[in-house]
């Protein structure tokens, strides 16, 4: 069965959810704390959210140097899929795994809604289970969602159909060149029941699951 | 030796806090502000006699922790 860490940090509050999901999605999901530098075994990795000791300097600034973080980026040069979602996004970033950085969300407002996402492209580890222009209803709940990319060397994989953040692109997940990292602002496993309101989320991490499964990915 | 860390957002990056503060300024009637950029100064107390040696160690704490050279510029003072 396909192996998939989810690594917590101090501060991490989505874990056990991504958990959750990734097993509904037909994975053998488990934690990973960030001081475990051996990820042996494991097919993929996910970065989950909440707010990584205490999103101090700056979301993610710290988390990046988390001991487990090396072995992450060896994963990602070999080519095996790394998601990070909302926080795991902004570390991924800020590791430099993913171009560019995260800023407020344009209106100052915390925000936690659902939003409309729409495919754009599905050469990536997130959305290669679903078809290009398929909508997707997602709940965001971000701070300093907005990704900026003055390099423009970011791959935007899904867009927000309304600009709800100030996202450059309107970018609500983002690629690396080779389509095996991926960041997401809004949560897939907060969708991916119908008793949550939307089970949307399951194309996405199936797709991410199916990638993990695979001998090589890109 | 005490040394001061200005980190501020490079102007080609939004400031959405900055705008907002500028406006909040000209609610309370302050029609005189053109625009606000709100950034950040960071305080260290650092062992060391050379100032020269000390700046240098601070700029690679800025290169590797403090500034994010996507959306930040970095300033070191150092206390003379």
């Amino acid at each position: 069965m396909t192996r998939i860490g989810v690594v917590t940090f101090p501060g991490s509050n989505c874990e056990h959810d991504t958990v959750w999901a990734l097993t509904l999605a037909g994975a053998d999901a488990e934690l990973v704390w960030h001081r475990d530098t051996d990820l042996t075994g494991l097919d993929g990795v996910v970065l989950p959210g909440g707010f990584a000791h205490g999103d101090y300097l700056r979301p993610g600034a710290i988390a990046r140097f988390s001991p487990v973080m090396s072995e992450v980026a060896r994963l990602a040069s070999e080519g095996r899929p790394v998601l990070g979602i909302c926080n795991g996004f902004q570390i991924l970033c800020e590791a430099g795994l993913i171009p560019g950085a995260h800023i407020a969300n344009r209106d100052l407002a915390f925000i936690c809604r659902p939003v409309e996402v729409e495919v754009v492209d599905t050469d990536s580890i997130l959305t290669r289970a679903a078809e290009p222009g398929r909508r997707l209803t997602i709940p965001l709940n971000s701070y300093e969602g907005a990704w900026v990319d003055p390099s423009r060397a970011g791959r935007v994989v899904l867009r927000y159909v309304d600009d709800p953040n100030g996202s450059q692109d309107r970018a609500a997940a983002v690629a690396n060149e080779a389509g095996n990292v991926v960041g997401i602002m809004p949560h897939p496993e907060r969708a991916s029941e119908a008793v949550l309101g939307s089970d949307d989320g399951l194309v996405l991490l199936a797709g991410f699951v199916d990638s993990c499964g695979r001998e090589v990915t890109v | 030796m005490k040394v001061t860390v200005n980190i501020v957002r490079r102007p080609d990056v939004a400031d959405p806090q900055g705008a907002t503060v500028a406006r909040a300024l000209h609610d309370l009637g302050h029609a005189s502000v053109r625009s606000v950029r709100v950034d950040r100064a960071i305080h260290l107390e650092v062992d060391g006699d050379d100032p020269e040696a000390v700046r240098a160690e601070v700029v690679r704490m800025c290169e590797e922790l403090l500034a994010n050279p996507v959306l930040e510029d970095f300033e070191v003072v150092v206390e003379e």
